[in-house]
C-alpha cells in the first residue's frame, strides 16, 4: 500500500481514500481532468437549452428569466469550471513529467486546491434550485444588475467565486514553485518545453488578477448586504467602476485561458511535423508580450460606455498591438510545419484546426479593436462568434488535442484512430455551423443575451442551433472515445507513443508509473 | 469509408443551404443580410467603411497565411515521401513578420482614428434628446420643448408565447416611436434609470450605454426619412430582448406638426389632473397600466415571484394607508428593484394603478386615489 495507489481491489474505502487524500500529481491531474469534463458537459447542457430556445423566434421552452440564468451559468461554468481546471489538470499531469520532477512542489496544497472546487460548483449550481433562481446577470455580472437588482442567490455566487479564486491562486503558486525549483539538472529556462513556459506565464497572470476579481465580488457583497455604494450611483458610487475592475481581471483572464492552449499546440505540431518548433525563443517572448499587453487593454470591452476620446484611442491602439505577438505565434506554427514530414493523427488535426480557427477569431478580434466599428459590433452576436472562435476552437480544441496526444501516456492504451478522426470532423463541422452564422447575425444587428429575436434573424439562428447540437454530440463522442480507450484500448508500452515526440515525458514507460523521476533525469 | 463521409458531408451541406428558405416566407425584412448595414448617417458610414477596410485587410492576410499553410499540408506530408528538415530559426524572417504587421497596424490606425473622431463629434447640435433606459422601455425627452414620453414594446405576450401568430413587425414595434426631423444634427444624451441599458440604432451607428448616474453622448444627422429599428444591447434583466428602439425620421414640416401636436397633448393632459375620476374609470385605466408597467415583476395576478418580487395581493402596503402606497410608487424602495415611477408614469396613471392595486384580487380597501393626491404628494416633497 505504501508504494502504489489503492485500486478497487483494495476495497471501496481504500479506493475513495486514495482519491480524497492523494498528493500525487498524476492522481490530482486526473481528478482535475474528470471534474472539468463533467463541468464541460454541464455547461454544454446549458448551451443546448439556450440554442433550443433560440431555434425559432418566440419563447417556446423556457421563460426569459430562466434564459438569463442559462446564459450566465453557461459562461461561468465553462470559464471557471471547464476550461481553467482542464488546463490545471494538464499542468499537474505534464509539468512534472516535462521538467523531470518527481511531483509538484506543494503536494498537499495541490490536493486542497482541487478539492475545494467541487464545493464551489456545488454551491454555484445549487442556486438554480433556490427561490428566485440562480445568477441571471451574465458571466460578466455588471452592477447594478448583479447587486441591487440581483436575486438573493447572488451571495452564494459570490462565495463560489471566492472559492474558485482561492483554488486558482493555490494552483498557480504550486506551478510557479515547481517550475522554479524542481527542473532536472541541465534544464535551463530557455530549454523548457513551451507548454511549461506558457503555464508559468499564465500562473503569474492568475496570481495577479484573481485577487482583483475577489475584490470586485467583495465590493458587490458589501453593496448588497452592508449598505455601501461602490457601484451604486445613488450613493455616490459608479457602475462603470465595476466594469473597470472586472475587466482588469477579465482581459488577462481570457489569456489565462488561451496561453496554455498555445503551449499544448506548440508541443503537438512539432511532433507530427517531425521537426523542432520554429522560433522557440520568439515564442517565449511573444507569450510574455501577450501577457504584458493583457494588463493594459482592458477597457476595449467598454468602448460604448462613454469614455473620453483619449482613453478610447489609447485602448484601441494598445489592443491592435496584440495582433503582433499573436501573429508571430501563428507564423511560427506554420513554419514549423514547413518542410516537415507531416502526418495527420487526431491530435494534429485538432491542432491544425486550432491554428486556422483561432487565427480567424484573431481577425475578428482585430476588427473588434477598432473602436468606431466596435460601436456597431459591441454586445452583438458578432462578439459571441468571436469569443467562441478563440475559446472553443482555441482552448477547447487544444484541450481535446492534448487528451488524444497524452492519453496513451496516461493510461497505457491507444485510442482508436478512426474514431478519433470521426470525432474531429463532427466537432469541426458542428462548430463552424454553430458559430460562423453568428457573425452574420451580429452584423445584421442581433444583440447577445437575447431570449427572443425578430423574424429577420430566424434563419441563421436555426442553422446555428443545428450546428450547436452537432457540436454537442461530438463531445459525447469524445467521452465515449476516452472511456473506450481506458477500458478496451490497445495496450501500448512504448515510451514514445509518437514517432516525432521529443521531451522527458516520452522517456518514462507507458502508462506513466505512479512515481516518476524519483532520481532527476539527465537533460542534455 | 471516405466516400461515405463525403456523401454525409454533402447532404449536411445541402441541409444547411436549404434551411434559410424555411423561415423566410413570413418576413419582408432582409433575412439574407450578412454584413453590417451602411446606415444613413456619417457615423454609420464611417463605421461601415473602416469595417470593410478591416475585412479586406484580414481577408488578404488570411488568404496568404492559410494558402501557404494548405500548401505545406499538401506538399510536405509524410505520405508523399517528405523528409523533415531540421531548421528552427531564422532571424531575418522572424524580424520581418514582426515588423511588417506592425507597419500594417500603424497604417490602419489612421483611418481608425479618423472614424472614431467622427463618432465623438457631438458638438453644436440642433436638437438635444435625453434618452433614459428603464426596465424595460425607453423614455425620450425633447430638451427645452417640454415633450417627453415612454416608448414600449407593442408586440403582445400572446405573440411571444405562440398563442397568436407573430406579426410582420414582431419585436420591432413600439407604442410610440422617437420622432426626429431629417437634416438636423441631433445629440442623444443617454442615461439609465435602474440598471445599465444600451441604446443602439444600427442605421445611425449610435450605440451608447445607458448608465445610471452618467450621461453618454452620441449624435446623428440624416437626410433620409424612414423608420429605423434598433435594440437594447446591454443585459438589463428579463425584458432585455423586449425593449426595441424605433425611430421615425420625418421631413421638417411633418416633424414640426408632430411636435406641435405633442405639446398640445401635454397642455390638455395637465387639465385632466385636477379632474375628479370615478372608481370605475380608475379601475379600467389602472388595469391597463398595471399590466404594462407592474405585471412584469409583480405578475398579472398580483402574487409576485416568491424570493424576488413581493406580492401586492394582500401586501401591507396595498392594504395600509393610501399615502404610504403613493410614497412607494413615487420614491421607489431604495436598495431594491422597486424603482421610482415618478418620471415614468403620469399622475393619472399612478393614481389609476394605485386604485387598481388596492381594489383588485380581493384587496378590498375601497378608497379612491385621485391624480390630485399624487400631485400633492409630489409637491409636498
Amino acid at each position: 500500500m505504501a508504494h502504489g495507489p489503492a485500486t478497487l481491489a483494495d476495497g471501496w474505502r481504500a479506493y475513495i481514500s486514495r482519491w480524497v487524500f492523494t498528493t500525487n500529481h498524476k492522481d490530482i491531474g486526473t481528478l482535475y481532468l474528470w471534474f472539468s469534463f463533467a463541468m464541460f458537459l454541464m455547461g454544454g447542457a446549458f448551451a443546448m437549452v439556450i440554442r433550443a430556445e433560440l431555434f425559432q423566434p418566440g419563447m417556446q421552452l423556457i421563460r426569459p428569466e430562466f434564459f438569463n440564468q442559462m446564459t450566465t451559468m453557461h459562461g461561468l461554468v465553462m470559464v471557471f469550471g471547464a476550461i481553467m481546471p482542464a488546463f490545471v489538470g494538464l499542468a499537474n499531469w505534464m509539468i512534472p513529467l516535462m521538467i523531470g520532477a518527481p511531483d509538484m512542489a506543494l503536494p498537499r496544497m495541490n490536493n486542497l486546491s482541487f478539492w475545494i472546487l467541487p464545493f464551489a460548483f456545488a454551491i454555484l449550481t445549487s442556486t438554480l434550485f433556490m427561490e428566485g433562481g440562480g445568477p441571471n446577470f451574465g458571466w460578466t455580472f455588471y452592477a447594478p444588475l448583479s447587486t441591487t437588482y440581483a436575486p438573493e442567490s447572488v451571495n452564494f455566487f459570490i462565495f463560489a467565486i471566492h472559492i474558485m479564486g482561492a483554488s486558482s491562486i493555490m494552483g498557480s503558486i504550486n506551478i510557479i514553485a515547481t517550475v522554479m525549483n524542481m527542473r532536472a539538472p541541465g534544464m535551463t529556462y530557455m530549454k523548457m518545453p513551451l507548454f511549461v513556459w506558457t503555464w508559468v506565464i499564465t500562473a503569474f497572470l492568475l496570481v495577479a488578477v484573481m485577487p482583483v476579481l475577489a475584490g470586485a465580488v467583495t465590493m458587490m457583497l458589501m453593496d448588497i448586504n452592508f449598505g455601501t455604494s461602490f457601484f451604486d450611483a445613488a450613493g455616490g458610487g459608479d457602475p462603470v467602476l465595476f466594469q473597470h475592475v472586472f475587466w482588469f481581471f477579465g482581459h488577462p483572464e481570457v489569456y489565462i485561458i488561451i496561453l496554455p492552449a498555445f503551449g499544448v499546440v506548440s508541443q503537438i505540431i512539432p511532433t507530427f511535423s517531425r521537426k523542432p518548433l520554429f522560433g522557440y525563443s520568439s515564442m517565449v517572448y511573444a507569450t510574455a508580450a501577450i501577457a504584458f499587453l493583457s494588463f493594459v487593454v482592458w477597457a476595449h470591452h467598454m468602448f460604448t460606455v462613454g469614455m473620453p476620446i483619449a482613453g478610447e484611442l489609447y485602448f484601441m491602439y494598445a489592443t491592435m498591438l496584440i495582433a503582433v505577438p499573436t501573429g508571430v505565434k501563428v507564423f511560427n506554427w506554420i513554419t514549423t510545419m514547413y518542410k516537415g514530414s507531416l502526418t495527420f493523427e487526431t491530435p494534429m488535426l485538432f491542432s491544425i484546426a486550432f491554428v486556422i480557427l483561432f487565427t480567424f477569431g484573431g481577425f475578428t478580434g482585430l476588427m473588434l479593436s477598432i473602436a468606431a466599428a466596435d460601436m456597431q459590433y459591441h454586445d452583438t452576436y458578432f462578439v459571441v462568434a468571436h469569443f467562441h472562435y478563440v475559446m472553443v476552437a482555441g482552448a477547447v480544441f487544444s484541450g481535446t488535442a492534448a487528451i488524444y496526444y497524452w492519453l496513451p501516456k496516461w493510461c497505457g492504451k491507444m485510442y482508436n484512430e478512426t474514431m478519433g478522426q470521426v470525432q474531429f470532423w463532427v466537432a469541426f463541422i458542428g462548430f463552424n455551423i454553430a458559430f460562423m452564422p453568428q457573425h452574420f447575425l451580429g452584423l445584421a444587428g442581433m444583440p447577445r443575451r437575447y431570449a427572443d429575436y425578430g423574424l429577420q434573424f430566424a434563419d441563421w439562428n436555426m442553422v446555428s442551433s443545428i450546428g450547436a447540437f452537432i457540436y454537442g454530440g461530438a463531445q459525447i463522442m469524445l467521452l465515449y472515445n476516452v472511456i473506450a480507450t481506458i477500458r478496451n484500448g490497445k495496450p501500448t508500452t512504448e515510451e514514445k507513443t509518437w514517432e516525432g515526440a521529443e521531451g522527458l515525458e516520452w522517456t518514462v514507460p507507458s502508462p506513466a508509473p505512479y512515481h516518476t523521476f524519483e532520481k532527476p533525469p539527465e537533460f542534455k | 469509408m471516405l466516400k461515405r463521409a463525403k456523401a454525409l458531408f454533402l447532404s449536411l451541406l445541402s441541409l444547411v443551404v436549404s434551411l434559410p428558405a424555411l423561415g423566410s416566407a413570413v418576413v419582408e425584412t432582409s433575412t439574407r443580410q450578412l454584413n453590417m448595414p451602411q446606415g444613413v448617417t456619417e457615423v454609420s458610414q464611417a463605421a461601415y467603411d473602416i469595417h470593410m477596410i478591416m475585412v479586406w485587410v484580414c481577408t488578404v492576410i488570411g488568404v496568404g497565411v492559410f494558402g501557404f499553410m494548405f500548401y505545406v499540408m499538401y506538399a510536405h506530408r509524410k505520405s508523399r515521401g517528405a523528409v523533415a528538415e531540421n531548421f528552427h530559426e531564422n532571424l531575418v524572417v522572424e524580424l520581418l513578420w514582426t515588423i511588417v504587421p506592425t507597419i500594417i497596424l500603424i497604417v490602419m490606425a489612421f483611418p481608425a482614428t479618423t472614424a472614431l473622431l467622427k463618432v465623438y463629434d457631438t458638438d453644436n447640435p440642433d436638437i438635444e434628446i435625453k434618452v433614459t433606459g428603464y426596465q424595460w422601455k425607453w423614455q425620450y425627452e425633447y430638451l427645452g420643448e417640454g415633450v417627453k414620453f415612454m416608448s414600449e414594446l407593442r408586440t403582445s405576450d400572446d405573440e411571444v408565447y405562440g398563442r397568436e401568430p407573430k406579426g410582420e413587425h414582431y419585436l420591432r414595434e413600439v407604442t410610440e416611436p422617437l420622432v426626429l426631423p431629417a437634416g438636423k444634427k441631433i445629440r442623444f444624451l443617454v442615461t439609465g434609470n435602474d440598471v445599465i441599458h444600451s441604446w443602439w440604432v444600427p442605421d445611425f451607428g449610435v450605440k451608447r450605454d445607458a448608465v445610471p448616474g452618467l450621461f453618454t453622448a452620441g449624435w446623428a444627422k440624416t437626410d433620409k426619412p424612414g423608420t429605423y429599428v434598433g435594440e437594447c444591447t446591454e443585459l438589463c434583466g428579463q425584458g432585455h430582448a423586449f425593449m426595441p428602439v424605433v425611430v421615425e425620421v420625418k421631413e421638417q414640416a411633418e416633424y414640426d406638426a408632430w411636435l406641435a401636436n405633442k405639446k398640445a397633448e401635454a397642455v390638455e393632459y395637465a387639465s385632466t389632473i385636477g379632474k375628479e375620476w370615478t372608481a370605475e374609470e380608475l379601475m379600467t385605466k389602472g388595469e391597463g397600466v398595471y399590466l404594462q408597467s407592474c405585471a412584469g415583476c409583480h405578475q398579472a395576478d398580483g402574487n409576485g415571484i416568491p424570493g424576488v418580487f413581493p406580492a401586492i395581493k394582500g401586501s401591507p402596503i396595498a392594504l395600509g394607508p393610501q399615502i404610504g402606497h403613493i410614497a412607494v410608487l413615487i420614491d421607489g424602495v431604495p436598495g431594491s428593484a422597486m424603482q421610482s415611477f415618478a418620471d415614468q408614469l403620469s399622475e393619472v396613471n399612478i393614481a389609476a394603478v394605485i386604485h387598481y392595486q388596492r381594489n383588485a384580487w380581493g384587496n378590498d380597501v375601497g378608497d379612491v386615489t385621485q391624480p390630485i393626491d399624487v400631485l400633492n404628494y409630489k409637491q409636498s416633497k
